[in-house]
């Protein structure tokens, strides 16, 4: 049986803890990370090295795109997407 | 505006004589300096600069430095000796390679090239970091990776983890640091201003080191584009051997070019796009001028607006909290 993890809720916690000293009111579900410069290159690849290390899973080169991790939703439908790839593999 | 491959090239001569003019303003009455000292490296951009010093105040009131290290090429001592020569601006060589090893530039740097890659032997491997050249991936997010060269030539190349990353970029940029010390000696012992030699690809893009080769008291080029540099370049009459050359880094011992390590295509192509962005130009309009995909266009500039955004620290003074 899968368990249904909120990955986004988890990352979340990571950007407020990590990138904005506790600041919480930054940042919501939508808000555009990489346009608002909350993330910038370094950021993504604390970001990464946070999602491999806890959600055990591998982002690929391929994976390394904007569309992947402009938003919380965005990271939520990208770690989804390659949770149920791994399930149904 | 009628935007064509023409462009972005400006008046060599008007340039010319109005950056000779503010230089000199800039240093006598704001510096109140008495001279230039210029570090030299055989690239362009020192080249155009040192040009330009020796043009403003006269050979005799420039000092060119130049400051190699084991990793550099011997090719750019040499041209930097050629191009003082040829502007009659006296030189004086200072290899840092035991100032930056003194800091632990190169242990602390193959510290973390051996924890990607434990077979990495600095005696007889080379390594540079790359940006994954990607031209066509829309919205790619700037990662950088580590290659090493084997003794037999094999290449591998892997994406860099944070903290080595981190780690090689933080135990490389040693270098440049050293190297602006060394400018500020000679600087302070002859009472001439430091004159930067970044230009606008590299200041605006954030391809510099802070408060290394970005220390400066004035940065006449940050402005042109490199395109821009290589007109006025001839224009100055720069030697051509140093016109033709790639630019590379010249930080890493494998050679690397500035365009695999940091901005992924031609200078050519890449300063004609930003420049028409910065005109307001329509990217469908670029891509038939350059003729090249206007999904093409669209990512170099996304490409662009991402560098500047994300290096906006780089070119801040201290905030003060008063």
């Amino acid at each position: 049986m899968s368990v249904s993890i909120n990955y986004s809720e988890v990352v979340k916690e990571f950007i407020i803890d990590n990138f904005l000293f506790g600041d919480g009111a930054k940042i919501t579900n939508d808000t555009p990370l990489l346009e608002k410069g909350i993330i910038d290159s370094t950021g993504v690849l604390e970001l990464v090295a946070f999602i491999e290390d806890n959600f055990k899973v591998t982002v690929t080169d391929e994976e390394l795109v904007q569309e992947n991790f402009s938003s919380l939703i965005a990271i939520e439908k990208f770690l989804q997407s390659k949770n149920n790839k791994t399930a149904s593999n | 505006m009628n935007f064509t491959m023409d462009s972005i090239y400006l008046d060599a001569f008007a340039e010319t004589a109005r950056l000779a003019a503010a230089l000199k303003d800039t240093v006598a009455f704001k510096l109140k300096k008495r001279g230039a000292v210029v570090g030299v490296s055989g690239g362009i951009d020192s080249s155009i600069v040192l040009a330009l010093c020796a043009k403003t105040f006269g050979p005799e009131k420039v000092l060119a430095i130049m400051m190699p290290e084991r990793d550099s090429s011997p090719e750019s001592k040499e041209l930097a000796t050629v191009l003082c020569e040829k502007f009659k601006v006296p030189y004086i060589l200072e290899d840092i390679t035991d100032a930056v090893n003194g800091f632990g530039c190169y242990a602390r740097r193959d510290e973390a090239v051996k924890r990607v890659f434990p077979e990495y032997d600095p005696k007889t491997y080379k390594m540079k970091i790359v940006l994954k050249d990607d031209k066509e991936a829309k919205g790619k997010l700037n990662l950088f990776y580590l290659t090493i060269i084997a003794p037999d030539g094999t290449v591998k190349s892997q994406r860099l983890p944070l903290a080595e990353y981190l780690q090689i970029v933080a135990a490389s940029n040693f270098k440049q640091r050293s190297r602006t010390n060394m400018l500020y000696y000679h600087a302070e012992a002859k009472n001439y201003a430091v004159i930067g030699t970044g230009n606008k690809n590299e200041h605006e893009q954030g391809f510099f080191v802070k408060y290394g080769d970005g220390g400066a008291d004035v940065k006449p080029i940050a402005h042109l584009f490199k395109t821009q540099v290589y007109q006025l370049a001839e224009f100055l009459g720069v030697p051509e051997d140093i016109r033709k050359r790639t630019p590379t880094t010249d930080t890493y011992s494998a050679e690397q070019t500035q365009e695999e390590f940091f901005y992924k295509m031609p200078f050519e192509v890449m300063d004609r796009i930003w420049d028409g962005w910065e005109k307001g130009v329509p990217s469908d309009v670029i891509a038939k001028v350059l003729n090249i995909p206007q999904a093409q266009v669209e990512v170099v500039i996304n490409d662009v607006r991402q560098k500047i955004q994300t290096t906006e620290y780089l070119r801040q003074e201290p905030f003060s909290l008063g």
